[in-house]
């Protein structure tokens, strides 16, 4: 359980582009008048996705965005387990370990990602690219061993397919500097 | 022989995710029907189909439909779970990923007969692209007039939208998704007042699971009594089993209640079979926190008869000896799996998507966490064992909501069914601590 809400200078004004500011307002319009806090949650995770991790200052710039008070957005965000309160790598692994997922090898891979990366679950990778999280069913039992990284779910993997993704996503980052 | 199929019957059918060719194969069909009944009629129709809730409780749907409040001048809400957790469970991302119409024409049909003209999905946050899959069909619903405002000129109203979560089993009680749609922590309330009567912002809302939704157009389309006439006695129509463990064909299967577990596990229509010629050690049939069954429980009951795929004959025997249909969420161990780790795995699972509010769920869900991991690693006490059927038992009935019963039936079965590879990993600590268990063809018989 995370329970370290950090701030970040970095995210000291942090705003969304006025593309995801009208995709607020149309989230918002979701819900009866008065009840538009409901779209927090979906908020939340666009504010992850464009700011990388929710510190205090993008959970304040939510709150406001809402017009809710600052702790209201803590709570919620501590709640669930999606969001991120600390910093991650670029790419984030969310590998399952629940009892399905474990019949078929997902504590073998995990640790073949650890000996990898070099890093131990919780942890990032060095180059600061890749961050191991394990996390409880993703609803993928049938196709497992399995992880998220981002929407995206990677399913039926082996240590060949994690050396594709990851020199993959190595090159991807690379091409992007 | 090919098993009948309702939900699935078009799965394959290209480009069925799309509503061209979803109304070409009978899409919507219900809604025009439905729009020239009278609500109460629908709800009529769906009692009599004896439809019961897809997502695990197995509660009469139409019943549940008919308790709704119905105040003058202030909303109701329907509000479809789609927040599929429980481990084992992948069936309603399946029917969402390929048929997401056919959900958008369960909604409809649905909340018309409950009165509600504005619906949610809550669906949870990690299917995030599903998400994406249902608002395309949701547009294309709105741009052909089965959405908005006068719905093929009826007078009917209604808006449905999708509410994604963010990582939290609990968000499946349903109480706990209505806090979360609001936009709070998933805390589970406190009933009375059930959401029939109080439920999103305080207004009488009725949350079905994606599946049960789904299955009401084809109830509608058939007639309810065409409906029960599937299946076998009170377990009525169709259900969506999503297979997996260690089985050759993983993957989701629906199913006419009523086929022989047996027929489930080998035939090639269904699960092929136990992987890599391995024998059978365990089932659990419906989604983690029912009872696992050993073996000799799995194809026949206790008393020796073919067990079958029906909510009564799975829970044959009740829990000395029988398990329950659940979610659908159907998990096959074979000889190599330790019960133990599995054991633990999922208490550590129960541990993690514990909300806290409760004191016997926060704290004895941690507590077996840390005995069985004692145990498993080889550091356990033989009286370990009972310690954790007492707390599970103190934990069972003793919290707001059911996830304290799904924490503690796991671990109740397992020990037993299964308490001499507890005692074993006991006994050995120093191969439980190298992971080295006991091949199960050297085990003693269990027998309930």
């Amino acid at each position: 359980m995370e329970s370290s809400i950090k701030n970040n200078p970095a995210h000291v004004g942090c705003t969304f582009t006025a593309d995801r500011l009208q995709e607020v307002d149309r989230l918002m319009k979701q819900y009866p008048e008065g009840k538009h806090k409901s779209a927090i949650l979906r908020i939340l995770h666009m504010a992850q996705k464009d700011f990388g991790w929710l510190s205090v200052e993008v959970m304040d710039y939510v709150a406001s965005l809402l017009s809710i008070k600052p702790i209201e957005v803590y709570e919620v965000a501590t709640f669930y387990s999606m969001y991120h309160l600390k910093p991650v790598g670029k790419y984030v692994f969310e590998f399952c370990q629940t009892g399905p997922c474990c019949t078929r090898g997902a504590e073998k891979t995990i640790n073949y990602i650890k000996n990898k990366l070099n890093i131990e679950v919780g942890g990032t990778s060095a180059d600061g690219l890749f961050t191991l999280k394990t996390v409880e069913c993703l609803g993928a039992c049938g196709y497992a061993p399995m992880m998220q990284v981002g929407d995206v779910f990677f399913e039926h993997l082996n240590e060949e397919k994690i050396d594709q993704l990851i020199e993959n996503w190595r090159n991807e980052a690379a091409s992007k500097n | 022989m090919a098993g009948r199929k309702i939900l699935l019957a078009n799965d394959h059918v290209e480009g069925i995710r799309y509503y061209d060719a979803y109304r070409q194969h009978g899409g919507y069909t219900s809604v025009e029907k439905a729009l020239k009944m009278t609500p109460d009629d629908i709800v009529e129709e769906v009692k009599k189909s004896g439809l019961r809730g897809r997502g695990g409780a197995g509660f009469p749907t139409g019943m549940k439909w008919s308790f709704l409040a119905k105040p003058e001048g202030v909303p109701r809400y329907l509000l479809c779970n789609a927040d599929e957790s429980e481990p084992g469970t992948f069936k309603d991302r399946y029917l969402m990923e390929h048929m997401p119409h056919s959900l958008v024409e369960g909604m409809i049909v649905s909340s018309f007969a409950l009165g509600a003209n504005t619906s949610y999905i809550y669906i949870r946050g990690e299917y995030m692209w599903i998400v994406s899959i249902l608002e395309e069909a949701i547009a294309e619903a709105y741009k052909n007039g089965w959405l908005g405002k006068n719905i093929q000129g009826s007078g009917y109203d209604l808006d449905l939208y999708v509410n994604p979560g963010a990582g939290a089993y609990i968000c499946g009680e349903e109480t706990a998704l209505i806090e979360s749609l609001e936009g709070k922590r998933g805390n589970p309330r406190m009933k009375p007042p059930f959401p029939a009567i109080k439920g999103l912002w305080g207004c009488p809302t009725v949350v079905n699971n994606v599946e049960t939704i789904a299955t009401v157009p084809h109830i509608i389309n058939m007639g309810g009594d065409a409906y029960a006439g599937i299946g076998v006695g009170r377990s009525t129509g169709t259900k969506l089993i999503s297979a997996c463990g260690n089985i050759r064909k993983p993957g989701v299967y629906e199913i006419e209640m009523g086929i022989s577990v047996e027929e489930f596990i080998y035939s090639d229509e269904y699960c092929g079979g136990i992987a890599d010629g391995k024998k059978l050690k365990a089932m659990i049939a419906g989604g983690s926190s029912v009872p696992i069954l050993p073996h000799n429980l799995i194809t026949k009951t206790a008393a020796g008869e073919p067990r079958l795929m029906t909510y009564e004959s799975l829970a044959d025997g009740g829990f000395v000896s029988g398990t329950m249909l659940g979610s659908g969420g159907f998990i096959i161990y074979d000889e190599d799996q330790c019960i133990v780790h599995n054991t633990y795995t999922l208490a550590r699972f129960y541990h993690h998507e514990s909300c806290g509010q409760c004191s016997p769920c926060r704290e004895g869900t941690g507590w077996m966490e840390k005995v069985l991991h004692r145990i498993e690693s080889g550091h356990g006490k033989m009286s370990d064992i009972d310690l954790l059927v007492d707390v599970a038992k103190k934990i069972e009935g003793n919290t707001i909501c059911p996830l304290g019963d799904a924490a503690a039936w796991p671990v109740a079965a397992a020990i037993r069914h299964f308490r001499d590879e507890f005692e074993w990993h006991i006994q050995h600590p120093e191969a439980a601590q190298a992971g080295n268990y006991p091949h199960w063809e050297n085990r003693p018989e269990v027998v309930a």
